[in-house]
């Protein structure tokens, strides 16, 4: 726990008013929970009175002044999934993790929280495992999504999963195919361009599976930073006619064979991406 | 200066005065829990319930944070006013008995019964406390946290607060702080036996070591007569 991170939310946020959530809700996002010593900084460095953060952490239920687990478990008990057996859904989280409702497991690997209505009650019961949605829970499917948690659910699996498709590309410029059979990536041909960050120029190789955002790359690019595209081929950049609708760098556009255009954002960490098909 | 009409009198009162001032300046009385002179109205416990305006239109509003209006009928005990008074009393006895402010008004109000489930809360969540810490005390030691029925007043974190001076300003104002005359069934949340004339201090030789709180105690005024 080090002070700097909170003055950097501080500062983030200038606004007088209204100001306050939003900073609860980073540090809440940052520590997984508000602590003690938090709160007060926060009080101290906005003017705002310590009961009056306190009054505001207590109100809302999504703040937890409690330490909480790695994964958080929303179960919904609201009417719809109440009456479709969610009660019967907690009881089985419940005897599974060896908790009740509110608790964290011994682990801290698990914290098991009713909610009152997730706005989805055509799909209960509703159980919500790290923001991931399980729509019609059944008992038996609780063991199974207990371990896919702890396992963490970000793991693609690039065979089985149905989004991810090959495509294959050419430069907008010279129309010249940007496969590189030499070179691959995620088990398949890549596709080769140049990239220029900072005054340096090295290849970048993506993985041609739609829905893959795997990469290789000599150049050390610094996270965050924007980097300019340019064919290997015509030694031209990639010309960009539309600005990322997520943070605003420009687009890259690249033709498909087969027609259509795919366009992903120039920023490095940025996963925005478009594609077009005619 | 605002003209309106109370209770079939006109009355003038200054810009920015609430209805409950301008009905205490006409000398009507308005039974209210959290409202005090110094501090700001909130409008929590809502018995200052006022009827205004006319016919279909007419509503219900609480008269300590409504501000005066030109031209306005407001009407401070009409039977609407004293259906909804009655029923926010019984409901004010049920979760905090203890009271005898609130027995006393629920005495006045004519309550002789317990309809609901007695609960024995020690707080009505009127928040006098909490604006006499922040706007006379200059301290704001303790505040509304939780939500719901979890709502409770107190300091953050459950700890002496930094800033509390020990002043007790918060236990001079409160409502429910104040004890309860018990007479001789102690659970009952309703005393009732001033107001319902059956002299309880007849036999009070039996309870030599009760005080009554009652000021003034309409049966100890009968028995005087």
């Amino acid at each position: 726990m080090n002070s700097t991170d909170i003055s950097r939310i501080l500062e983030k946020h200038t606004e007088k008013r209204g100001r306050l959530i939003a900073i609860l809700e980073e540090i809440q996002d940052e520590y997984g929970y508000l602590p003690e010593t938090l709160l007060k900084k926060v009080s101290e460095q906005t003017g705002c009175s310590i009961v009056d953060v306190y009054g505001v952490a207590t109100f809302y239920r999504s703040f937890s002044l409690k330490p909480r687990g790695k994964h958080l478990i929303f179960a919904c008990l609201g009417t719809a999934c109440h009456v479709r057996g969610a009660p019967r859904i907690v009881e089985e989280l419940e005897r599974q993790l060896g908790i009740k409702s509110g608790q964290t497991t011994e682990d801290k690997e698990f914290t098991l929280e009713t909610v009152n209505c997730l706005g989805a009650c055509a799909l209960g019961p509703v159980v919500v495992i790290d923001g991931r949605y399980f729509s019609q829970v059944r008992k038996s499917r609780i063991n199974q999504l207990l371990n896919d948690a702890r396992n963490g659910f970000g793991t693609l699996h690039i065979e089985k999963d149905e989004r991810i498709f090959p495509v294959n590309v050419s430069c907008p410029h010279c129309n010249h195919s940007l496969k590189d059979e030499t070179f691959s990536v995620d088990g398949q041909p890549s596709i080769c361009v140049t990239i220029s960050s900072d005054g340096q120029q090295d290849w970048l190789r993506l993985s041609c599976l739609y829905g893959s955002y795997n990469f290789a790359c000599d150049l050390d690019v610094r996270p965050d930073s924007v980097v300019s595209f340019i064919c290997p081929h015509c030694n031209v950049e990639f010309p960009s006619t539309l600005d990322c609708s997520v943070c605003a760098a420009p687009m890259v556009p690249m033709l498909i064979d087969g027609g259509g255009i795919v366009q992903i954002c120039s920023r490095r960490g940025c996963k925005n991406h478009m594609l077009d098909l005619i | 200066m605002i003209t309106l009409k109370i209770n079939g009198l006109n009355v003038s009162v200054e810009k920015g005065s609430t209805l409950l001032e301008a009905a205490r300046f006409l000398g009507f009385p308005v039974p209210t829990l959290c409202h005090m002179d110094g501090l700001s109205p909130y409008g929590a416990c809502r018995l200052c319930v006022v009827e205004i305006g006319e016919g279909p239109k007419a509503k219900l509003v609480s008269s300590c944070t409504y501000p005066a209006e030109e031209g306005l009928t407001v009407r401070t005990a009409s039977e609407r006013v004293l259906r909804a008074r009655k029923m926010i009393l019984e409901l004010l006895l049920a979760s905090c008995p203890q009271s005898k402010i609130i027995q006393d008004l629920a005495s006045a109000h004519g309550i002789r019964r317990q309809r609901f489930k007695q609960e024995h809360e020690d707080c009505i969540l009127c928040g006098l406390c909490v604006r006499m810490c922040e706007e006379q005390m200059m301290a704001k030691a303790i505040g509304f946290r939780g939500r719901g029925e979890k709502r409770s007043i107190g300091t953050p974190f459950d700890i002496k607060s930094d800033v509390c001076r020990l002043c007790g300003g918060c236990m001079y104002v409160c409502p429910a702080c104040q004890l309860r005359c018990t007479y001789n069934e102690p659970e009952k949340a309703i005393c009732g036996g001033c107001a319902n004339l059956s002299p309880p201090c007849v036999d009070k030789e039996q309870f030599n070591d009760m005080m009554c709180y009652m000021s003034p105690c309409v049966a100890c005024e009968i028995k005087k007569d």
